[in-house]
């Protein structure tokens, strides 16, 4: 009974994670500007950690922690450099 | 899967309703990505994944694995902490790019980045290269 309820909330977390992605992925693509496009990218990745540490409650396994840790990183520098490429036109300056 | 087994009944419910609540919250983030009109509007849609979700979805992860390895496991608040600090920032750099883009566009500036080297025309026209879309010297 304790794993039927673990094992049903994590399969919905996963689906609704999985659909909130596409529905970032979508924007993604649509977005008219380029700043929603790197909003939605942000979004991604945010979703994808918590994605991560979803799969990693119901495999029992403690790496794909760091897989969201590492992902969280990159997503942090990926979002400030690409806001900094569009506020300067440079990345470096 | 025999760790899910192991867990007593209360905190299996506890720990399925953080990630039920903390996912749909996530996913209520994303179809306001989507269905939002403006761009500033859009900036506050994900923030509940970013607030909530990782909130809840942390929260149930150290529960789960605190009482599957019947120690205290806290890594996940490097996480937490992480998004914590860094969210705010981004978000805040996303919207002054944004910010002054509108600008420049009400300004007559193109998006289109104009070609890095103009010799022959007058420096007035090289206007749009300049960061602030004020006339510059």
């Amino acid at each position: 009974m304790t794993a039927e309820i673990l094992r049903f909330a994590l399969g919905y977390a996963q689906i609704a994670l999985i659909l909130a992605l596409g529905l970032a992925c979508w924007r993604m693509l649509r977005g008219p500007r380029a700043q929603d496009r790197v909003l939605a990218l942000d979004t991604m990745y945010s979703i994808a950690m918590l994605l991560f540490l979803v799969i990693g409650m119901g495999n029992g396994n403690v790496f794909f922690f760091e897989g969201a840790l590492v992902i969280a990183v990159l997503g942090f520098v990926t979002t400030v450099c690409a806001a900094k490429f569009l506020m300067r036109g440079e990345v470096i300056e | 899967m025999m760790h899910l087994e192991q867990l007593p009944p209360w905190a299996a419910v506890i720990i399925a309703l953080f990630v039920v609540v903390g996912a749909s919250l996530t996913l209520l983030g994303g179809v306001g990505l989507v269905r939002l009109k403006s761009f500033y509007q859009r900036l506050h849609a994900p923030t509940l994944g970013y607030s909530y979700g990782t909130l809840l979805i942390i929260l149930a992860s150290m529960l789960m694995f605190s009482l599957a390895e019947g120690r205290v496991v806290v890594h996940e608040l490097m996480i937490g902490i992480f998004i914590m600090v860094t969210t705010p920032i981004t978000l805040l750099m996303l919207g002054r790019a944004a910010l002054r883009r509108d600008r420049d566009r009400k300004l007559g500036h193109d998006e289109v980045v104009p070609p890095r080297i103009r010799s022959t025309e007058p420096p007035a026209e090289t206007e749009t290269e300049s960061e602030t879309g004020d006339p510059q010297p």
